[in-house]
């Protein structure tokens, strides 16, 4: 069993090595990189964050739209959801028809949830 | 017979003894994950390659052009040329960029779909590691992509990379409710997790869940499509609107990092449909006289249906945000929550007799 995870362990670290090793092959073959070729350019210019051609004005990091707020509320409320979903769906032979009428009367209340939610327009996108 | 077990079975024999001749027995736990790591990113990324030219192909056949077809026979290379052209390139990075999260992001990336291949069964017994809870780690696995993207547009400092982030995060979790839920019938009828179990059931069977569960494929890879942030449903990215989206301050290698994380997601997702709803490794039930092995099987599967997502990409019109959102929280959820009730309820009546 952990040997399984092992393997999901090495995969991950095996990732990020690809990654960085890729990473450096760029930094090696890339322009003005360590055996690229080398030329001179407007740093300010050159590296200044591309916005269609107009000088950048201030930062980027700013408040953003509410609703994207509101779709993040919903969306865990209704992942919590299926992870109570999953470990009865695995039973769902053994628990039979009493474990389907408690997860009609679950599931209901989130529909009664998402139903509010759409009257209360949270769905909108404006 | 040749099958993907056999295979396994005397590459592994053939590891022990390797093993066994230069006396490193006892680092065989160490050194087969590592192998077998290298393996599957050599296959995923010859796959790749192979599926940006099929994808130029069918885009180029879907508008009377021919295609790539300089490099190699067929254009085969011209992916090969590509990724030589992305890294030989130079590396632009905006001054006012967040560092270290800049860094991060293509790297989880691609580590986040990478790590899915751990549970995909190419043929019987021919996996990684068969995880019992297999389709809920690929799930877990792949849900990473949003932290990558998000971290993207937001370490970019770039007003179109912040735009199209928050929207292809908004996109994304919107998405992932639908996705997930159409696999809880195929779970509530085979009753495991593990994808191997789940095509030993259909097996058993003798019937793919395609043809009882028809709406949830949909509903799966109408999801999985807008998760890979593929056409229509690719407004994080759309061009005429927000440059490239989350990534527009990339280039070079880092740039190629999130198109091969893109293109290994669309191969999750569709080897996942492939499995639960297309029987995985079994073979065609009139083609049966073929007796092609297993994985041959899996992989004739896995490319008719990304050719499907191809398809998809030049004969829908890309949506409204605003017709996206509408669309996966007003249809696809219902649709799926009643998809789950309706089948417990049918299941139920047909077979819940003796089960209370």
């Amino acid at each position: 069993m952990l040997e399984q995870y092992g393997y999901v362990l090495v995969f991950l670290l095996a990732g990020i090595f690809f990654i960085l090793m890729a990473f450096i092959t760029g930094w090696l073959l890339s322009p003005n990189g360590l055996l690229g070729l080398k030329y001179k350019y407007k740093k300010e210019i050159f590296e200044d964050t591309y916005e269609c051609g107009v000088e950048t004005y201030g930062t980027s990091w700013f408040r953003f739209n509410v609703s994207f707020y509101l779709y993040a509320l919903l969306f865990v409320i209704f992942d919590i959801e299926t992870v109570f979903l999953y470990p009865w769906a695995v039973s769902f032979k053994q628990l039979g028809l009493f474990g389907f009428g408690e997860m009609v009367v679950f599931i209901a209340i989130l529909l009664i949830g998402l139903a509010y939610a759409w009257k209360k327009e949270a769905l909108k996108w404006e | 017979m040749l099958t993907g077990e056999n295979i396994v079975q005397s590459v592994a024999g053939l590891l022990n003894w390797v093993y066994s001749q230069l006396g490193i027995s006892a680092l065989a736990g160490f050194i087969n994950p590592i192998i077998s790591s290298v393996v599957m990113f050599g296959f995923i990324s010859v796959f790749v390659m192979f599926l940006v030219w099929m994808e130029r192909k069918v885009s180029a056949h879907m508008q009377s052009r021919i295609g790539p077809n300089r490099v190699g026979p067929f254009g085969l290379l011209q992916t090969v040329a590509d990724a030589i052209k992305l890294t030989t390139k130079e590396d632009v990075k905006p001054v006012n960029r967040d560092k270290i999260p800049y860094y991060i992001a293509p790297i989880i990336a691609f580590v986040a779909t990478f790590m899915g291949m751990v549970v995909i069964p190419f043929d019987k017994g021919m996996v990684v590691q068969d995880l019992n809870v297999g389709i809920l780690y690929i799930i877990a696995i792949t849900g990473f992509t949003v932290i990558a993207i998000l971290t993207a547009g937001w370490s970019s400092n770039n007003k179109f990379a912040l735009l199209g982030g928050f929207r292809s995060a908004a996109q994304i979790i919107s998405y992932e409710v639908p996705l997930v839920l159409s696999v809880v019938p195929i779970i509530m009828i085979t009753g495991t997790l593990s994808l191997t179990g789940i095509v030993e059931y259909q097996e058993k069977a003798g019937y793919w869940f395609i043809f009882p569960q028809i709406v949830a494929f949909l509903i799966f890879i109408t999801s999985a499509t807008a998760e890979a942030n593929r056409a229509p449903f690719d407004i994080p990215e759309a061009e005429s609107e927000l440059i490239g989206g989350f990534h527009t301050e990339y280039s070079g290698v880092k740039f190629a990092m999130f198109f091969l994380g893109e293109y290994i997601a669309v191969v999750v997702s569709s080897a996942v449909a492939v499995t639960l709803f297309l029987g995985g490794w079994l073979p065609v039930a009139f083609l049966g006289f073929l007796h092609l092995p297993g994985f041959i099987w899996f992989m004739i599967k896995l490319v008719s249906v990304i050719y499907v997502v191809m398809a998809f990409r030049w004969t829908f019109p890309r949506l409204r945000v605003d017709q996206l959102m509408d669309f996966g929280w007003k249809v696809l959820i219902p649709f799926s929550i009643l998809n789950i009730l309706v089948t417990a309820a049918v299941w139920l009546f047909l077979y819940g007799k003796g089960a209370q």
